[in-house]
């Protein structure tokens, strides 16, 4: 009896070691089998993904709320220290917008008049769901972002994600109630744009860094440090005009882009529905800039 | 006999705790924390405190586990699915295995290791992730993060240690 117990005990150690082993293995291949599958957008994977996104999206909503409060107060107590700078940040900023203002006015006048007289048949605005932000990858690897909007929200896969400030990227997975944003510092996303003023037409890419590059600039275009960069509309994935960034540095010749976004304060995004699909076709045909990835 | 259902649940939830916790690290990474911008790099909780288990109580965090915890912040982060699941499985096979290397030398000792340990981990998520996009990436943003959580490190491993006294530990 003795000696059968020593012998299962010796016996059942090397046994653990193995399945351990074994099961360390599988994992292994597991994993690997599905960074393949999901390389080649096998459905399945991008569907799992999905699914846990979608089941952890309350939770995730519950954790960011008191986040959220704890910034908003570092936020007011770094506002009352910074009080009289702020407001006079604010008066020169008032000033400059009130100008603007006037010249907004005069021109959605003029325009108005302009599209009269051309007959131009108006567009309806476009639908939009506002959404809370609650995930931020904040990896090395990826720039996006999970909001609590989903399907069940009317969210739909395409839909461009933006602030008043400006582009903050586009919805590229939807789930039932949650949905992940590609932003536009994403080394994945490509935006067509155009520069403000002169029209000139480039591609925005993102690298992962603050700064997104333009890129497929057509040959001897300037641009230059300050430029405002706008949607072109091209390619259909987003409406033309909606300011992105501007130009910020020229390294190498590839012109630099700083989003207008503020990401530190980004709670809340609008997710506005795609323009007509039959333009998208249209525009695909002749080479628009959409050719990304996911 | 109620007393002994009542401690094996008690029992079975500490047991769970390890895993728990685990998971909390993933969801509380990809909370928006607002803090210092898009760039902003947080550090890699989950893998900190998948050393601390795979040293202590590797029991409690069988590779199973790692897997799941693994796919969970893949799809939370954005991350290709199998990524972290397959760098985290490996990173707790390699800690497993060394665990006598950790255990019972001076606290710096023990954080030099889970730095190299760390830098192995940023490493190969780098190049796992070159494989993947097929092209280069700058290695700054991992060597950034990896930065961030040797620094965290002390931190964490002594809520870790808190945990670990107040529900596995035997009196």
């Amino acid at each position: 009896m003795k000696t059968k117990t020593t012998f299962s005990r010796s016996m059942a150690i090397p046994a653990k070691h193995l399945v351990q082993r074994f099961a360390l293995f599988l994992l292994v291949v597991s994993a690997a089998g599905l960074m393949v599958l999901g390389k080649f957008d096998v459905a399945a994977v991008d569907r799992t993904r999905v699914v846990i996104a979608d089941s952890v999206a309350p939770v995730l909503e519950a954790m960011s709320r008191p986040v959220e409060a704890v910034s908003t107060a570092a936020e007011k107590v770094r506002g009352i220290i910074q009080l009289y700078h702020e407001n006079a940040r604010l008066e020169r900023e008032n000033t400059r917008l009130r100008h603007w203002e006037q010249v907004a006015r005069r021109l959605a006048a003029e325009n108005a008049a302009l599209r009269g007289q051309l007959g131009v048949v108006a567009e309806p605005g476009p639908r939009y769901v506002s959404a809370r932000v609650i995930g931020d990858s904040s990896g090395p690897f990826v720039r996006t972002l999970l909001v609590n909007a989903g399907r069940d929200d009317g969210v739909v896969k395409g839909a461009a994600a933006i602030t008043s400030a400006g582009l903050v990227g586009r919805v590229v997975q939807v789930g039932e109630r949650s949905s992940r944003l590609l932003l536009v510092t994403d080394l994945n996303s490509r935006v067509p744009v155009e520069i403000e003023g002169s029209g000139t037409r480039a591609i925005l890419a993102g690298d992962n860094t603050a700064r997104a590059r333009l890129t497929f600039l057509p040959g001897g275009s300037k641009v230059e440090i300050g430029d405002r960069v706008v949607t072109s509309g091209q390619g259909g994935i987003f409406r033309p005009g909606i300011a992105v960034g501007q130009v910020v540095a020229i390294e190498d010749g590839v012109p630099r882009v700083m989003p207008f976004i503020d990401w530190d304060r980004l709670n809340f995004v609008r997710l506005v529905e795609r323009p007509l699909v039959e333009n998208r076709q249209f525009d695909d045909a002749d080479g628009g800039g959409d050719r990304l990835l996911r | 006999m109620t007393e002994t259902v009542w401690q094996r649940l008690d029992q079975g939830l500490r047991n769970l705790v390890p895993f728990a916790l685990t998971l909390a690290m993933v969801l509380l990474s990809a909370v928006p924390w607002r803090v210092s911008g898009a760039g902003a790099i947080t550090p890699w909780l989950a893998l900190m405190a998948v050393h601390y288990w795979s040293i202590y109580r590797p029991d409690r965090l069988p590779y199973i586990a790692v897997f799941a915890v693994g796919l969970l912040q893949d799809a939370v982060s954005g991350t290709p699915l199998g990524l972290s699941a397959m760098v985290l499985v490996l990173i707790r096979a390699l800690v497993f295995t060394q665990r006598r290397l950790f255990r019972g030398k001076p606290f710096v000792v023990v954080w030099a290791v889970f730095a190299a340990v760390a830098m192995l981990a940023a490493v190969g998520t780098w190049l796992l992730m070159q494989l993947y996009v097929w092209q280069p990436l700058s290695p700054w943003p991992v060597l950034f993060q990896w930065g961030a959580t040797v620094a965290a490190y002390p931190v964490l491993t002594w809520v870790f240690g808190r945990v670990h006294d107040l529900t596995l530990r035997q009196h």
